[in-house]
């Protein structure tokens, strides 16, 4: 049978980091074709080779049998491929059919038609078996619906690739039924679906084939029958766990850190809770790792209890068994809860100001007594911690955006440290740093539990995950689906989980809604 | 990365640094003086005393422009509190007869509250700071006109029986209108002078200055730091109608009576000399001496062109000329 699409021999570099290495992977008409693997495996970055957005790999794409290179996103669209990421790139304020021929207006003397362009938008529509006003503002359509109006805008390209990436994130059950609705119809059509997902109940359900990507390499590709799920578990995280950690177990203290029922609601208007119901507790000197993949509220169970989300948030809340409010930031930073968050460029760091004044910012009132700013005492203070992290810097007025990612990411630390925080939340300390500054950064959060400081560890990076947690929860949807004691979890159980599949012999609280 | 580091070894730092820049342009100004002396009238003191002057009222607004800036912001009303402030002021010292120090008061009040308030909408209610302080610029200007009946308040005083009667100017705007040191410096200067060294302090000295600065850089980053972003915008935007209230009193002194129609797009002309000082509109950085920097360029170029009495309509297309040359200087960075 002639492929859709074939791409075989990828490689692609950020820099000197290698994303991709000798990656193939086909598409045949009428299938859908999971692409599995963890966060960072190298599945973005694929499609958005095949998209057109980095135009700067090395490798060979065929479509059809005919060989191509795209060098842009009009390139890769002209070439019949839709790519749907999450994040839908629709313009809220124009109507669905405005969207739908953005860029592609139909114009007599460029005289815009109107009746024209709404009747092929209506016929598209009918086509996916939807009927919608397309006049109707998007931004008025509920997150499925606006998901339709892409997948439509696929076909008015004529698009016989499509690519969905995490598609029902966001999408309420009937919505994703909807969708698999119209992705039966599209496989009827003869075109090609790959579709990225994280969700194990859902590639059983539509998989025809399934390929998965581990640390950027190719694993291997099967037809869903002969991959059963622990197979396809194995594929994405079976890598040897030969590195070392430097976890030194610290003595456990009492329950520093109480969550119970906490829930963030939704982005206004989404009904579906970024986080639901979630209970957890972390005694002083103990790292608790919370895993989950994309879309799992891991990242937003740290900012819900932090703060950030202000009213969104219900649940309550007890450090060292008192209990205390969620209101803001600033709250929960004088109450001892310290958030690193996980990019540091658009939320840790003010990237145009020097060392000093990022490190200090958290707990500025310590080094200005009635407001007068005391710069002696800040720079001591400030320069005895970077020493203790071992920052490598040529001076410490000098802006952090000068840094390298390592050295950045000790000066967000630093700048918690300095708060004296009685619980750290941690999403991703490692990300984006070099092997050495890891290294260290292991080490701190050992003197830190040491110095009884409760710790929540995210990271995508499972062998770091199992290495440094004393105690791992798994998130999925919003829920703790799992949760092992060290040294019971493996990089299967926790992949498992964290894809939703319930195994018998883990505390299960995840329910179907 | 990579070509951040060469540039830096091309160049010393030194010479890339925004001050030199905007000293550049400000000696390309100067030299230009130097040049075109108007037959020895640069060389006189007396040119130099004029230009600090003339630029005073615009400058002290610039001080608080600064302020917002930092902050990633914008303050369009400063022109409008300035007339409102300048009316008020009038009013109550002439017509009313206040002490001075009360009338001061007052003034810097309302002003601090028109900018306060501002930054309450701004930072509360996240409306844009250019619509909101837009707003404030027209309602203020309502407030000036209502308050002086859209009259000039001078010191002609309509008495009950509809005739006016003069009396005499206040004796603090006789004293605001000085000059000092031997003829030297005015009053007016003097105040400026206060009003940068004031912002200096709370930029670089307090606590709340930091803040600013880290807001504008960052704001998100900001927040999850604990920092209290509402307040400091409040504080911010209030600066600067409190200053804009200063330069409403030394407007009023100026003219001897307090004109619901001055101060008309004096935001612009406070946004130029922050701008080419090189403090960028983006927020996050900036100081009030690159500020000190752009009110000298902007005053000595409108000193040079009317000493050699060009006309305004050139004066005008020139400025406009200087002011998107400066910022080009900034620029390649």
């Amino acid at each position: 049978m002639t492929m859709l699409l074939t791409m075989k021999d990828i490689y692609k570099s950020f820099g000197p980091v290698r994303v991709l290495e000798d990656v193939r992977f086909d598409l045949r008409p009428s299938e859908v074709h999971i692409l599995a693997g963890e966060n960072g495996a190298g599945k973005s970055t694929l499609m958005k080779i095949l998209g057109g957005v980095y135009p700067d790999y090395s490798g060979t794409i065929e479509l059809g049998q005919k060989p191509v290179r795209f060098k842009s996103v009009q390139d890769s669209a002209g070439g019949g491929i839709s790519i749907i990421y999450q994040e839908l790139s629709l313009v809220g304020s124009l109507s669905v059919y405005e969207n739908i021929f953005l860029g592609r207006e139909r114009h007599r003397f460029s005289w815009i038609e109107r009746t024209g362009m709404k009747n092929e938008a209506r016929r598209l529509l009918a086509e996916l078996g939807l009927c919608m006003d397309v006049e109707t503002a998007v931004e008025d359509l509920p997150i499925g619906q606006q998901q339709m109006v892409e997948i439509a805008k696929a076909l008015s390209y004529q698009a016989h690739v499509i690519v969905m990436d995490e598609p029902t994130s966001a999408l309420t059950e009937p919505e994703v039924k909807k969708l698999f609705e119209i992705i039966a119809r599209l496989k009827q059509k003869g075109c090609g679906i790959v579709y990225i997902s994280h969700k194990m109940e859902e590639i059983y359900q539509i998989a025809d084939r399934i390929t998965v990507l581990r640390d950027g390499r190719y694993i291997g590709t099967e037809t869903a029958e002969n991959l059963p799920a622990d197979k396809l578990i194995h594929w994405m995280v079976g890598r040897q766990l030969n590195q070392q950690f430097p976890r030194h177990q610290s003595r456990l203290g009492d329950v520093r850190l109480d969550v119970s029922n906490l829930t963030v609601a939704g982005e206004a208007g989404n009904p579906i809770p970024l986080v639901d119901g979630v209970s957890l507790h972390v005694r002083a000197g103990e790292i608790v790792g919370l895993a989950g993949l994309q879309g799992s509220g891991n990242s937003q169970l740290l900012h819900g209890l932090f703060g950030t989300f202000g009213k969104r948030v219900s649940g309550s809340l007890k450090i060292d068994g008192r209990p205390v409010p969620i209101t803001h930031p600033a709250g929960s930073i004088q109450r001892g809860l310290a958030l690193l968050t996980n990019d540091r460029k658009s939320t840790g760091l003010v990237l145009g100001r020097d060392i000093v004044e990022n490190a200090s910012l958290a707990c500025l009132p310590k080094f200005s007594p009635a407001g007068w700013l005391r710069p002696k005492a800040e720079k001591r203070a400030v320069s005895q911690t970077l020493q203790q992290l071992r920052l490598k810097a040529e001076s410490l007025s000098q802006p952090v955006e000068s840094l390298s990612g390592g050295n950045q990411q000790k000066v967000v630390l630093a700048k918690w440290i300095q708060t004296d925080p009685r619980v750290l939340l941690l999403d991703e300390p490692t990300r984006g740093v070099d092997v050495g500054a890891k290294q260290e950064i292991y080490e701190l959060m050992n003197q830190w539990t040491q110095a009884g400081i409760a710790i929540i560890l995210i990271t995508s990076e499972m062998p770091e995950l199992l290495a440094m947690s004393d105690r791992i929860l798994v998130m999925h949807r919003g829920h703790i689906t799992a949760e092992f004691e060290s040294g019971q979890a493996t990089q299967e159980t926790i992949l498992s989980a964290a894809l939703g599949e319930t195994t018998k012999g883990m505390r299960n609280t995840w329910r179907t809604n | 990365m990579a070509d951040k580091l060469t540039q830096k070894n091309r160049m010393p730092e030194w010479i890339t640094s925004p001050t030199s820049r905007a000293l550049a342009a400000l000696i390309v100004v100067f030299v230009l003086g130097l040049l075109f002396h108007a037959e020895g009238a640069f060389y006189k003191w007396g040119t130099h005393r004029d230009m600090l002057r003339a630029v005073s009222v615009y400058g002290i607004l610039a001080c608080g422009m600064t302020l917002v800036i930092i902050t990633a912001g914008i303050d369009l009303s400063v022109g409008s509190v300035l007339a409102l402030t300048a009316v008020l002021f009038a009013l109550t010292t002439i017509h009313w007869q206040w002490p001075f120090w009360l009338a001061i008061l007052f003034c810097l009040a309302v002003g601090g509250v028109c900018g306060g308030f501002s930054g309450y909408l701004i930072g509360r209610f996240r409306i844009q700071p250019f619509i909101a302080t837009l707003a404030m610029m027209v309602f203020a200007r309502g407030v000036a006109k209502w308050v002086s009946g859209g009259q000039k308040i001078s010191t002609a005083v309509q008495q009950p029986d509809g005739t006016y009667q003069y009396v005499s100017v206040p004796d603090i705007f006789t004293l605001i209108n000085a000059k000092i040191f031997g003829g030297n410096l005015t009053v007016v200067t003097v105040i400026l002078l206060a009003c940068i060294l004031i912002s200096w302090i709370l930029l670089t000295r307090l606590r709340q200055g930091r803040y600013m600065l880290a807001i504008g850089g960052n704001e998100q980053a900001a927040v999850l730091s604990g920092v209290p972003v509402n307040p400091i915008k409040i504080l911010a935007y209030g600066m600067a109608g409190l200053f804009s209230a200063v330069a409403g009193i030394c407007q009023a002194s100026q003219e001897l009576q307090g004109d619901p129609e001055a101060g008309v797009a004096y935001e612009l002309s406070a946004i130029a000399m922050v701008v080419i000082g090189g403090t960028s509109l983006q927020g996050g950085r900036g100081s009030l001496w690159l500020t000190l920097i752009g009110i000298l360029t902007i005053g000595y170029l409108e000193k040079i062109l009317s000493i050699n009495a060009v006309g305004e309509d050139k004066r005008l297309m020139l400025t406009g000329v200087i002011i998107i040359a400066a910022v080009l200087l900034q620029k390649n960075k």
